[in-house]
Parts: structure tokens; sequence; C-alpha cells
């Protein structure tokens, strides 16, 4: 078996609150394959965003360890991590967060000015990130001029543009109606099936989560269950 | 992020935000818009007072023997005043007497004047400077002649009443008529016009035209000064090394002219065009010290405004700062961003303020005698302040943006 693209021993995170702790996460071991579509479920209060920050290294655990394709992050600082959300991760936010002043394809090309890459080679691969979303005419177009959909498959470019080990994908569909909402489990899917693209989402909907191969869930900060769809 | 980009973002920033951007540059505008046009102004003035000025009073190379300093910085006070009228006259025999120990290369002359009324037919004028001079003056002064002649040496050993006019009087006197070989009465005495001189221009406004000058020895000189009692003598040398050399041996004529002993100190003054110059300088040495307080106080609001400003915009974009670093953008990259933002709007400021102060001076020029000159230092100093208030009233809001938490940012509502 090749080497995990997730690897958490014993991961837990507190957050005071108040003089009293909050025991968000309290000892999680999860392992995720390269190449999995593995949906995080859970209700609200059960960790579920807290294991979503610290996988994509957003946040540091208060004990425990992480390994990221191999490396250890938990013990990584701020630059660090940067560097790390940069080159291995691609969020996709249930809000989007688009700039909303930028175009979609300088929305796109963003990840690639923190890599330090020149402007004509990312203009080039944003061109192409957009465009295997569907979005190739769009290029041009600012946030608030697209729908909701096509602002999330822009989210998706962007996620996908620096080619990441992970795409990090926070209740993708929580801001849309049903039928875009499959049009973009749709496109997660394509990317997952033809690129091979290790995907994690979190998602609280039952009918999202089915499109993954594996549903963890979590409960009071703990993996309550992991399991894999039947093939 | 490369800093061209950086300041592509904040300009488009800025040009978003219009009305906002506004206020935040005022106060480095204001700041850099005073430094430009005071700078200019006074670089004017300096030019002028080198060039024209100093040169049209006083001529190069040129001093004058007077009783006290003719320029004087301030107040000298009340003892000083009353010792320079103890002073003893200067006297025409002062003039021979000095005429005789220089060269024929040197060029000496006697110079007495007063405000006198002039009187042609109807017409008069109450104001008008008229001088009792020896011939040299002329050359000293370098009049051009523009019709008639200038007096002789015969005119003034017979005292004649011959007056050659300045460009001024001849217009307001005589208009559209020939002046030379008319009669103008000064001071009551009438007075035959034999020449008149070519326009002189003005200083800081003052007309340089308005002025008759005759023979020394002409009846005006009883209203002019006592009997034998001269203004100033004034010499001028064919050069600079020797005008100083004659400067030193007047001084010790005049000395022995009036008995001094080595310990006394002059009891007479020579003017030169230095202090004409130092007198100005003093002038801009306050105006310089002023500067400074004036753009600086503007500068530190405008700091102060852009820094608040800034801290507004870290509040309202902190989603945005949250998105940067969940895309990877390290510390530094938002620490820079909002640096460069904060900078190009000084910046911005300083430019608008660099243009309006060119044009203030420009004004001033176009509505007052005050020249202008424009100093390539002052747009340098003002564009680097500009980037310096900018990048110190950024640091403690674009470090705040920089230390945010991701995971607070991009919940921030």
């Amino acid at each position: 078996m090749s080497e995990p693209v997730i690897r958490t021993v014993a991961l837990t995170r507190d957050y005071p609150m108040g003089g009293e702790t909050v025991r968000a996460l309290r000892g999680v071991d999860l392992e995720i394959q390269p190449n999995e579509y593995v949906a995080i479920m859970g209700p609200s209060g059960s960790g579920k965003s807290t294991l979503m920050n610290l996988i994509g290294c957003l946040d540091t655990p208060t004990a425990g360890q992480y390994w990221l394709a191999g490396t250890e992050v938990s013990r990584m600082t701020d630059d660090e991590l940067a560097r790390v959300r940069n080159r291995q991760i691609g969020f996709v936010f249930q809000t989007f967060n688009l700039l909303p002043r930028a175009t979609a394809l300088h929305n796109v090309e963003l990840p690639l000015v923190y890599a330090g890459l020149p402007a004509r080679e990312r203009k080039q691969r944003a061109a192409e990130a957009l465009a295997s979303v569907g979005l190739g005419d769009r290029m041009e177009h600012r946030p608030a001029e697209l729908s909701g959909g096509q602002r999330q498959r822009v989210a998706i470019a962007r996620a996908l543009v620096t080619e990441p080990s992970i795409i990090l994908a926070d209740e993708p569909t929580g801001n849309l109606d049903s039928t875009t909402s499959e049009e973009i489990m749709k496109i997660l899917e394509e990317l997952h099936r033809t690129r091979g693209q290790t995907i994690v989402m979190v998602t609280h909907e039952a009918d999202i989560a089915r499109h993954a191969a594996r549903v963890v869930t979590l409960h009071d900060g703990m993996i309550s269950s992991d399991k894999l769809k039947a093939a | 992020m490369p800093i061209y980009e950086a300041i592509a973002l904040a300009l488009g920033m800025i040009r978003a935000q219009k009305l906002k951007s506004f206020f935040s540059l005022v106060g480095a505008f204001i700041g850099v818009m005073f430094l430009i046009a005071v700078v200019s102004i006074v670089k004017g003035m300096d030019k002028y007072v080198q060039e024209d000025f100093a040169a049209k009073i006083f001529g190069i190379n040129t001093f004058t023997v007077n009783r006290r300093p003719g320029v004087q910085f301030g107040n000298p006070g009340d003892a000083t005043r009353r010792a320079w009228r103890r002073r003893p006259q200067l006297y025409e025999d002062d003039f021979h007497a000095i005429r005789a120990a220089l060269p024929d290369s040197f060029l000496v002359a006697i110079e007495s004047s007063n405000q006198a009324e002039g009187v042609v037919g109807t017409r008069h004028s109450a104001y008008i400077q008229v001088s009792g001079v020896s011939e040299d003056l002329f050359k000293i002064r370098d009049y051009q002649i523009a019709e008639g002649r200038i007096f002789t040496p015969e005119e003034i050993n017979h005292s004649a009443n011959v007056v050659v006019i300045g460009k001024d009087v001849a217009d307001s006197f005589f208009t559209g008529v020939d002046p030379v070989g008319n009669t103008i009465r000064l001071a009551g005495f009438p007075y035959t016009v034999i020449g008149v001189v070519e326009k002189q221009g003005n200083v800081f406004g003052i007309s340089l035209d308005r002025f008759a000058i005759a023979p020394y020895t002409s009846a005006i000189k009883k209203v002019v000064n006592p009997h034998k009692v001269v203004d100033g003598i004034i010499v001028k040398s064919p050069d600079e090394p020797t005008m100083h050399d004659a400067m030193d041996r007047v001084e010790s004529i005049m000395r022995s002219r009036h008995h001094l002993r080595p310990a006394e100190d002059d009891d007479f003054h020579l003017d030169t065009q230095e202090d004409v110059l130092s007198f100005w300088n003093k002038i801009a040495k306050v105006l310089y010290t002023a500067l400074p307080m004036l753009v600086g106080i503007s500068l530190v609001v405008g700091g102060i405004v852009i820094m608040n400003i800034m801290l507004m915009a870290v509040a309202e974009r902190t989603r945005e700062i949250g998105v940067r670093k969940s895309l990877g953008a390290r510390r530094r990259d938002i620490l820079a961003q909002f640096l460069v933002e904060s900078a190009t709007l000084s910046t911005t400021g300083a430019v608008l303020g660099i243009l309006a102060g060119l044009g203030l001076a420009r004004l001033v020029k176009a509505v007052s005698p005050l020249p202008m000159g424009v100093s390539p230092m002052s747009i340098v100093l003002g564009i680097a302040l500009g980037v310096g208030v900018g990048i110190i009233a950024g640091v403690y809001p674009a470090s705040r943006a920089a230390k945010l938490d991701p995971v607070a940012a991009l919940r921030f509502e």
C-alpha cells in the first residue's frame, strides 16, 4: 500500500472559551490514501470544521501529529504552513470566497501569484483550469457577474490550478440549489475519476456525502464510523 | 507578489474607493503642495535676487561708500541708530579723494537722491526719484540712452540745469511729444531734458524707470542734501579681485580723512551686492526654517489619517485576508500588500501635491511680481516624503493584517 496523503495520530484540538476549555477534537486517527474521495460528516459541533481546518493547515493541533504527503506539518510555523497550503491544498469553500473586485481569471491566478510564478505562466495555467471547469468564456467576468454555480466552479478551478495533493471542500454545495449542487458534484467526481484527485469533503448532507467512496462520521470530536461504500 | 503587481492592485483599490482614498490623500497632498510651492517661490526669489535684483540695484563689482548700511535685516536698535546719526557726512571732497586715488580703469560717481515733485505744464507727479550725480554713474549703472544724450563734465562744472529722465517719467509727462529739449520742473527748478534712458523694468513690482538724473552741482542739490554733502560714492572696479583691493584702499582713505585711530571702528559703510544677498539669505533661512514645520504638521496629520483608513481597510477586508492566507499568502505577503497600498495612497497624494504646488507657485507668479523656480530636489523630496509617510503609517495596520488568524479571518462576516 502506498504512503497515505493524510495521516493523523491522536489529533486533538482544544479551544479556551471563557475560562473553560472546549475540546473540539479528542484524538482523531485518520488515514487517507491518494486518489481517495472521502466525505466527513457529522452534526454541528461534532468537530468536523475543526478537523477540516487542521487538515487544511489553517490551524495547528493542541496535541497529536499530522503528516501531509509524508511531512509532519503539526509543528510548522505560520509561514511554513502557508507554503504547504499553497503547494498541497486546494480549498473549496461553502461561500466561494472569491475576491469580489478581481476577475475570474485573476481569482484563479492568485495561488500561483503566491507560488511566485511569472505572470505569463500564471495566466496560461489559470485559463486552462477555468476551461476545465467549463468557464473558458467567463474569464474576464467578476464574481458578481456570475451565478452561484459558476462562482463555485471558479473556486474549484482556483483549488486545482496548483495541482495540489488534496482538494478540501467545505460544504461545497451549502449555498447552492439542488440542480446546481448536482452540477458541482459532477465536476468534483470528474476530477476524482479522470485526474485521480484526492478529495476530502465536509458536509452534513447525506445526499451529497453519497458521492464519496468513503464516509467518515464524527461525533463529539471523535470518529464514530468510517465506512467504505460498497463498490 | 512582484512590487508592480502590488502597486497595480493598490491603484485599483484607490479607484474603487474614490472618496475614501481622497480623504486619505489630503494630508500628504497638502504637505507636499506647501513644500513644492514654498520651495519654488523661495528658489525663484533666490535666483531673482542673485541675478536680477542685486545686479540691478548695485551692479556687479560695485560698492558704495555710505554713511550707514543701505540694507539692514531686522531692527538695529536705538543705540545703533543714534551712533549712525552721529557719524560724519560724506562730502564731495571725499569723492575727489577717492577718484584721485584709484586708477582710471575704475569708475567713481556721486549719487545723492531724494523724492521730488515733477511738473510739466498741467501734469505733475509727487514721487520722482531725483538724483544728483556725476557723469560716471551712467556707465556704472550701464544706462543705455534711448533718446538724446547724457550730460558732459562741462555741464557738471557749470551746474547746468539739464536732466536725463527714466522711461516712465518720459511716458507720463511727454505723451506723444519728444521729451528731449522740453522743460520739466523738478522740486520747482526748471530743467531741460537732454536724454531718456532705456526701460529698466522693475524689481518686486517697483518700477526702476521713475527717475530723473541731473548733475550733482545743479539746482536740485539744494533739496537733496546740505551744501557739498553727498549720499553715497559709488565705485565700480573692472573685475572682482580689484574690487576687494579697491575696497581696502577706499576704507583706508576714508579712515584717514575721518582721522580714525586704529582701535576705532569705521564710521562709514561700504555696501556691496553681498549685503543684499546676505539680507535675502536671512529671509530665505527664516522661510526654510518655517517650512519643515508646516510640511511636517500636514504630513503627520496625513499619516494619522492614512493609518486610520488602513485600519478600516484591514477590518473590512478581513475575509479577503483570510482567503489570501488560505491560498498560500505568507505574513510578509500580506504585510507587503498593505504597506504598498498605504504607500501608494500617500505617494499619489504627494504626486498630486507636487502638481498643485507647481500650479500654486505659477499662480503666485502670475498674480504677483514674485518669480518662481522649480527645484528638482524638492520634487524628489516630495515623493520620498509621500512614500515614507505611507510606509510609516501603514506599518501598524499592515502588521495587524499579517498576524490575522486564517481560520478566524475566513469565518469573518
